[in-house]
């Protein structure tokens, strides 16, 4: 009997905290598999944010690093800085990342800093109860735009892969998502080149994902994932933005 | 004799940083401590060191704090209104028990205030400046040379108990030039860091750096393992410099640079016949209760002479615990007191017992 499926290495046996339909459980999953693959867990270090994630220390079998909201891309730098042959990576929300750590990334990016970003991207602050995220769509109702988010008062959406790709430091960008096999797949393939990308020391790389919140979204798993499809693969469209032709 | 070298002390900072094996620095330009980071940024390529001009004070905390973690010594400096903006990662370096080592070279504030030199940050560094309860171990040196001793000890003693040390000097600490001679660095302590994040190379179980523990059992305890390390540090670190205390009519307390111009006043008082004493925190936490206790009987007074509208001289009259009066002179806004206004006001004291 041949093994057709397992646990990755790098992925702890324990069960994760995430809500029913939540998909950070799957991209845990990819990473785990990527750092398998790329046989790198053993000189990885992992910068978890702040946010549902704040934890996700626990669920990675190599050395973590919690850090304060939005700081992960410093916090890298000091870890890559110290090892530079480690494989670091920041896995880090939308309110993490594109609110209050806006200054951290595009420093990181702009340094050309030799990690890897896993930006996912719900369009919402999930841990402290469905708040607007600097990705939250025009018209998107939540916690803090209950009358849907007007861009006359809250301002437009943060397109971070775009923004991203106009660092010389950043070379490899690129947005996936989680809605269904097909795109899943694709952003394995993403995962893997950002860290081969670190892995060849050619510069800072991010894969933006687009995921899931049902809980404050207020929808069942399987509409929240149509709902990434049909409203914010429109304005956040999958592909590669930088580097998918860097040989590594 | 050794060879000494004229030197500003915000160089003597950073080249006592790089004795003591630090060789990752992330720094941010403010006046007056900016030469640290010219003096890292020249030096520290050359001996294989890293210089990293952060983007704000915020990120060049936390890149110690994932130096720190990866088990590194490192340090960052600034003055006042950066070291504002670093208080959430002291917080979380101290939750997290990082060693790490924070250089304060103080100006006048609040707000932007001015660049000129103040003790005015003395309750954010002691009574902590940012959220939780925690401690910073805050150095208060009083000279070049003892910048030089200082600093090298800040390392040893944030990795002796995985704190940050702080040394906190006042503007015309880091500005001034004094003769100093870089003594042998004759034990860097190296202690095991069998905690830092460099890769399990799968030997080992992960290991992870966090402050955050959700259950409040849980947390309480950490607290309580932070506050027994700290009882320890009390215990242990407490250093003071005590100055003709043994006969002394009236004791003043100060400490960095007006020590040195209180030091000028006692030769003043003698000549008028009045016998003052100093004490002199060298450690400003954990603060040096023990030597009031010692001269509280003798002394008719305390005065506490401060670069501030009067901060330390709160744990004076902790120390003092109503044994005597103390009394308070200060100075604000970069503005320095004289030998002589401290003269007047010791002789006001003595006049009113």
């Amino acid at each position: 009997m041949s093994t057709v499926i397992k646990k990755p290495h790098a992925l702890m046996d324990i069960s994760m905290h995430y809500c029913p339909g939540c998909t950070h459980g799957i991209i845990h999953r990819l990473i785990a598999e990527v750092l398998d693959e790329l046989d790198v867990e053993g000189t990885t270090v992992g910068i978890s944010s702040v946010g549902c994630t704040y934890n996700n220390y626990e669920y990675f079998n190599c050395d973590m690093v919690q850090s304060a909201h939005g700081r992960a891309p410093a916090v890298a730098t000091g870890v890559k800085r110290v090892n530079p042959d480690n494989v670091v990576f920041t896995y880090q929300g939308d309110g993490d990342l594109a609110a209050i750590g806006t200054a951290e990334i595009i420093h990181a990016a702009a340094r050309g800093e030799k990690t890897t970003t896993i930006f996912v991207n719900n369009a919402i602050y999930g841990m402290t109860g469905g708040q607007m995220a600097p990705t939250t769509l025009v018209g998107q109702i939540t916690t803090t735009s209950p009358y849907g988010r007007n861009p006359e008062v809250n301002g437009h959406p943060i397109d971070v892969c775009n923004l991203i790709s106009t660092l010389e430091g950043a070379v490899f960008v690129e947005r996936v998502s989680m809605h269904d096999i097909k795109n899943i797949n694709n952003a394995k393939k993403a995962i893997k080149k950002a860290f081969m990308i670190q892995i060849a020391k050619k510069g800072f790389s991010i894969v933006e994902v687009l995921s899931s919140c049902p809980t404050n979204w207020g929808l069942e798993p399987q509409d929240s994932m149509n709902w990434i499809k049909d409203n914010m693969v429109p304005k956040y469209p999958v592909g590669n933005f930088k580097g998918k032709d860097l040989e590594v | 004799m050794k060879e000494k070298f004229l030197m500003k002390g915000n160089e003597v900072i950073a080249e006592a940083a790089i004795r003591a094996g630090c060789r990752f620095y992330f720094g941010y330009p403010i006046t007056p401590q900016t030469e640290v980071a010219h003096y890292m940024a020249k030096k520290m390529p050359k001996i294989n060191g890293t210089f990293v001009q952060a983007e704000s004070e915020i990120a060049a905390i936390n890149m110690v704090y994932g130096a720190a973690s990866a088990g590194a010594r490192a340090m960052t400096s600034s003055s006042s209104p950066g070291i504002s903006l670093k208080q959430e990662g002291i917080s979380y370096l101290s939750g997290s028990e990082l060693p790490a080592v924070v250089v304060n070279i103080v100006r006048a504030g609040p707000g932007l205030g001015g660049i000129l030199p103040a003790q005015c940050d003395y309750f954010q560094s002691v009574k902590g400046g940012g959220h939780g309860d925690y401690n910073l171990v805050v150095l208060a040196p009083s000279g070049v040379q003892e910048l030089y001793e200082l600093t090298v000890e800040a390392f040893n003693i944030a990795d002796r108990y995985r704190v940050v040390v702080m040394i906190m000097g006042d503007g015309i600490l880091g500005q001034m030039m004094e003769a100093v001679e870089f003594r042998e660095v004759e034990n860097i302590e190296t202690v095991s860091k069998d905690w830092a994040v460099t890769g399990t190379h799968m030997k080992r179980e992960h290991n992870i750096i966090t402050s955050i523990y959700i259950n409040p059992e849980v947390l309480e305890k950490h607290n309580l393992k932070l506050q027994a390390k700290y009882k320890l540090i009390s215990e242990k670190e407490k250093r003071v410099e005590t100055y003709n205390c043994e006969n002394a009519d009236i004791i003043v307390t100060a400490y960095g640079t007006v020590a040195r111009i209180v030091k000028n006043v006692i030769k003043d008082a003698k000549k008028e016949g009045i016998n003052v004493g100093l004490i002199r925190p060298i450690t400003l936490w954990p603060f040096p209760d023990e030597a009031y206790k010692k001269h509280s009987d003798h002394v008719s007074a305390f005065l506490t002479v401060e670069m501030s509208a009067g901060q330390m001289v709160e744990d004076v009259r902790l120390s003092v615990n109503g044994k005597k009066p103390v009394y308070f002179l200060g100075r604000m806004g970069g503005m320095i007191p004289t030998q002589q206004e401290i003269l007047d006001k010791i002789k006001t004291i003595v006049k009113g017992n």
